[in-house]
């Protein structure tokens, strides 16, 4: 019988894992043969290289403004990701009239092609005709237009706000899956001891929910961090890579530019960080299963 | 009495607060689309002076532009694209996804805890690390230019994390119910395929949903694999292909926004709490 | 005073079940007021009302004289013990002990000395760095009375404390909260489905049924003296026993039906023996009662210390002493003075 449900699971699992060895661990291996050689879309021939794509990206200042933009973006979405996806799941969780409405207007920013709802965000923040403009002018606070996407600052904003907005209703839904999982009697059991709001959420349930929100920021930082439809379609790396990011500028390199090599250089370069969070993802993860 | 009208105003205060918080989020979230939906209808002497008022029709509104995207625009196309390619992705990743999953959580193997974890990580490796090397195998086996490429690469995406929910649904099933069926006289698959499959059915929806929207927000190897505009879908024909240079046709563009983005909402929204509830279980028993 | 009062309370959820239908009950000073009644009488729902984690629909409730009614459970000063003692897992048996001090900004040296005073007294303070997780059910229950008493509150609402804890368990723990009350001698209001618990700890018994109170009275009362059926057949084990005859039921608990020897000049009763069970000493004999009234399926549990034979088969004189019988009406299930006929 054991031997019977041994063959089953193999059997079972075989397809799944042949799928991805074949087109997740193949490619992956090829990626780092890619980056030690010469190959281009013109001549795909591959001739070693060693080092040499490396040490090109390296001297290359725009790659060093992408690993900067990167963190940054990722750092920063993250953080706000988190807190405002907790005071979202608050509000999700809680009971009111007209709340379907609420959550489908909440969650149409995650469950939109990211490269749409880009589009949508294009034209809010046109540099000639957004309307946040309009209100500003007529507020009187200023004249002429923002620039949303031209001015280097502000487009790093503007990308970091896109980030956040579409990654909040995500982490959201995974804080409310945290929020009910924890046992009512323990609000209640905090209420009857005397603890007011705040104190009941400090003290009782952000403590409670913090494993899950480890992963809802993981997730976050992921998906921020490998993005490149919203820069892309946003700023398409601009002005002068302003909001130029590893995954973008991998692409230009590697499929506009044709430098196959230096674009799985620049990918490459991801690999490490996420590995990290990786583990850290395995930790919340493990922390979770304690309980 | 007095601390009765205290209480009774603290109530009050938090009500109007949480709709308030509601109304204020739900605004903010659907602002791109509101916007959207004003812009798609107007004429372009409207759009196009930045005197106008944007908020408001200042002339009447049209669906010229709207038509245009169905008339003289690729969208059906696009829309046809990202549905058959969805469609044959979730199959995809249904009929290697389950069985795995059924591995995983049942079938009592002592490394099927790291191994679920494992694939679990899988998930976690994204399309940007992998597009360079995707595209020339994908230019390998000759079907560069072509939507099927997708349809061979999106389940590297949908599986893992496809696996990851259905163990936690199937996790949730009564392991007695199979049992019982074995005992019953029905082998260990037949078990597996009369007595648990039917359960986790509205587990298997979720993932369906679930794998469908991944596969309609896909954005790189799309853009990556697929250039003729015939074969493109949603997410890179739309941005591409409705702009013709550095004309935007902003009214098409936004409707387009919209309709794609409606019915996923929809979808979505009725099986998120199976979403959710996927979630847990397999993030608390995985 | 009443230092726990509810007058005409009602609770009715969405629906239009109503939980509670219409309840008057008042508690005495440090008294140990038990709510019996089977699950979905609703006495779950009263002691919740009163704590102030819901809101009644209609009546009063009144802690200490005062009306409590659209105040949250932080403005009443109660303490409750929830049924699976919600600690909160991530603090300390004393960061969990200490948790309402902290609420109520009591100053850290006093926060520690009562922390400390409960801890003794609920001898918890060898565990008190540890977390809930490491403690064992018993130890859980302890913490969690612990939590409660450190406040001082005005009353101690307990909801089904001992459910959670293994028969064997329970029995010491019921003792220790006997002890308990004794020592800390506060207002009380129990809530559990079980008799044993119930009339073991209470000083007064509750019994609810369907949202509203049929009873209440000390635990001799309510088993002696027991208002209508439902109470009668609710408390004892096995229950009284009912023999209808004509419009009024006749009522009598298993332990007063005895043979005729030892308890002779009670009303006679032939009882036809089918079934016998020897449970620790006790003989039940299970048979037809021929005689009161309808012939009637009855129960009767006769001591060790009777030591008359009983055969099964046979019919054989039995006898209730008469100041042990009860009537009830035979339509409404209420008690009535005597029977007719």
């Amino acid at each position: 019988m054991a031997d019977r449900e041994g063959t089953l699971a193999w059997l079972f699992l075989m397809p799944s894992v042949v799928y991805i060895l074949a087109l997740v661990a193949l490619p992956f291996l090829l990626a780092i043969g890619y980056s030690l050689s010469d190959v281009t879309a013109g001549d795909p021939s591959f001739d070693w290289v060693g080092t040499r794509n490396f040490q090109r990206v390296f001297e290359d200042p725009v790659f060093w403004r992408s690993l900067g933009n990167t963190f940054v973006f990722t750092l920063i979405s993250m953080a706000l990701i988190v807190v405002l996806g907790k005071v979202l799941a608050n509000i999700l969780v809680a009971d009111f009239r007209g709340k379907w409405v609420v959550r489908f207007l909440v969650l149409l920013p995650w469950t939109t092609p990211v490269a749409l709802s880009s589009i949508a965000w294009l034209w809010m923040l046109d540099s000639i005709f957004s309307p946040i403009d309009w209100v500003l002018r007529q507020l009187g606070l200023i004249e002429g237009n923002m620039y949303w996407l031209g001015e280097p600052g502000l487009a790093m904003a503007s990308v970091i706000a896109v980030h956040v907005w579409r990654l909040t209703p995500l982490a959201a839904v995974i804080m409310v899956a945290g929020l009910v999982a924890i046992p009512r009697d323990l609000d209640e059991a905090a209420r009857v001891d005397g603890a007011g709001y705040w104190r009941r959420m400090f003290e009782v349930t952000i403590p409670l929910v913090l494993p899950v929100a480890a992963v809802a920021a993981l997730f976050g930082a992921i998906f921020t961090f490998t993005d490149m439809a919203v820069v892309d379609v946003l700023t398409n790396g601009g002005p002068n890579n302003a909001t130029q990011v590893l995954t973008s500028w991998a692409f230009f390199r590697g499929i506009d530019g044709g430098d196959v090599g230096q674009g799985a250089a620049i990918a490459l370069f991801l690999f490490p960080l996420l590995l990290a969070a990786a583990i850290a993802i395995l930790r919340a993860v493990r922390r979770l299963e304690v309980r | 009495m007095n601390q009765q009208a205290k209480y009774a105003r603290r109530h009050i205060a938090a009500r109007a607060g949480l709709y308030f918080g509601a109304i204020l989020a739900a605004l903010i979230c659907a602002a791109p689309f509101l916007w959207s939906m004003v812009t798609a209808f107007k004429q372009n002497r409207d759009l196009y002076n930045p005197e106008n008022n944007p908020f408001r029709y200042n002339r009447p509104a049209t669906s010229d532009h709207v038509l245009y995207l169905f008339d003289n625009t690729s969208f059906t196309t696009f829309a046809w694209n990202t549905l058959w390619v969805g469609v044959l992705v979730v199959v995809i990743t249904l009929s290697l996804g389950l069985p795995a999953a059924y591995a995983l959580a049942r079938l009592d193997r002592p490394w099927a805890g790291w191994f679920g974890v494992a694939i679990f990580l899988v998930y976690l490796v994204p399309p940007s690390l992998l597009f360079l090397s995707l595209s020339r195998l994908v230019v390998g086996v000759g079907l560069q230019d072509s939507t099927w490429s997708l349809v061979l690469i999106y389940p590297t995406i949908t599986i893992p994390v496809s696996i990851w929910l259905l163990i936690g649904f199937l996790k949730a099933v009564p392991k007695d119910i199979e049992e019982q069926a074995m005992v019953d006289g029905f082998s260990r698959l037949a078990a597996f395929w009369r007595a648990v499959v039917p359960l986790t059915f509205p587990g298997i929806v979720a993932v369906v949903v679930f794998a469908f929207t991944l596969t309609a927000s896909e954005f790189i190897y799309a853009l990556a694999f697929v250039s003729p505009t015939t074969e493109k879908v949603l997410s890179t024909g739309v941005p591409t292909e409705l702009v013709r240079g550095d004309v935007f046709f902003w009214q098409s563009l936004q409707a387009a926004t919209v309709l794609a983005a409606i019915p996923i909402a929809i979808v979505f929204n009725v099986f998120l709490d199976r979403f959710i509830a996927g979630f847990t279980q397999g993030a608390v028993k995985g | 005073m009443a230092i726990v009062e509810v007058r005409n309370l009602v609770k009715e959820f969405p629906g239009g079940v109503r939980a509670v239908d219409g309840i008057d009950l008042a508690t005495e000073e440090d008294e140990y007021l038990v709510l019996l009644g089977p699950s979905g009488c609703g006495k779950t729902t009263l002691l919740r009302m009163i704590a102030g984690l819901e809101q009644q629909s209609a009546g009063d409730v009144l802690i200490d004289g005062e009306v409590v009614s659209g105040l949250p459970p932080r403005a009443r000063q109660v303490a409750m013990v929830f049924q699976s003692y919600a600690l909160y897992p991530h603090k300390t048996v004393l960061a969990n002990i200490v948790f309402p001090l902290r609420a109520a900004r009591v100053e850290k040296s006093e926060r520690d000395r009562k922390a400390r005073w409960a801890a003794d007294l609920l001898g918890i303070s060898h565990l008190l760095a540890r977390k809930p997780r490491q403690l064992s059910g018993g130890e859980r229950q302890r913490v969690a009375l612990a939590r409660a008493l450190v406040r001082q509150p005005k009353v101690f609402l307990l909801d089904e404390p001992l459910s959670n804890l293994d028969a064997k368990l329970r029995a010491s723990a019921r003792d220790e909260l006997k002890r308990f009350q004794d020592e800390v001698r506060t207002t009380t209001v129990y809530v559990t489905h079980d008799q044993t618990e119930a009339m073991g700890l209470g000083d007064r018994i509750a019994v609810l049924s369907q949202g509203r109170v049929r009873q209440v009275g000390p635990p001799m009362q309510v088993y002696d003296d027991p208002a209508d059926t439902f109470v009668a057949t609710f408390i004892g084990s096995p229950p009284m026993n009912l023999v209808p005859r004509g419009d009024v039921l006749v009522g009598f608990r298993p332990e007063h039906l005895l043979p005729s020897e030892v308890a002779p000049g009670g009303l006679p009763v032939t009882l036809k023996v089918d079934r016998l069970e020897y449970l620790s000493g006790d003989r039940h004999v299970y048979g037809t009662a021929i005689g009161v009234g309808e012939p009637t399926r009855v129960v009767a549990r006769l001591p060790a210390t009777v030591e008359a034979d009983v055969a099964v088969g046979e019919e054989q004189p039995f006898a209730v002493p008469a100041r042990r019988i009860r009537y009830f009406d035979a339509e409404s299930g209420v008690r009535t003075q005597a029977g007719s006929s």
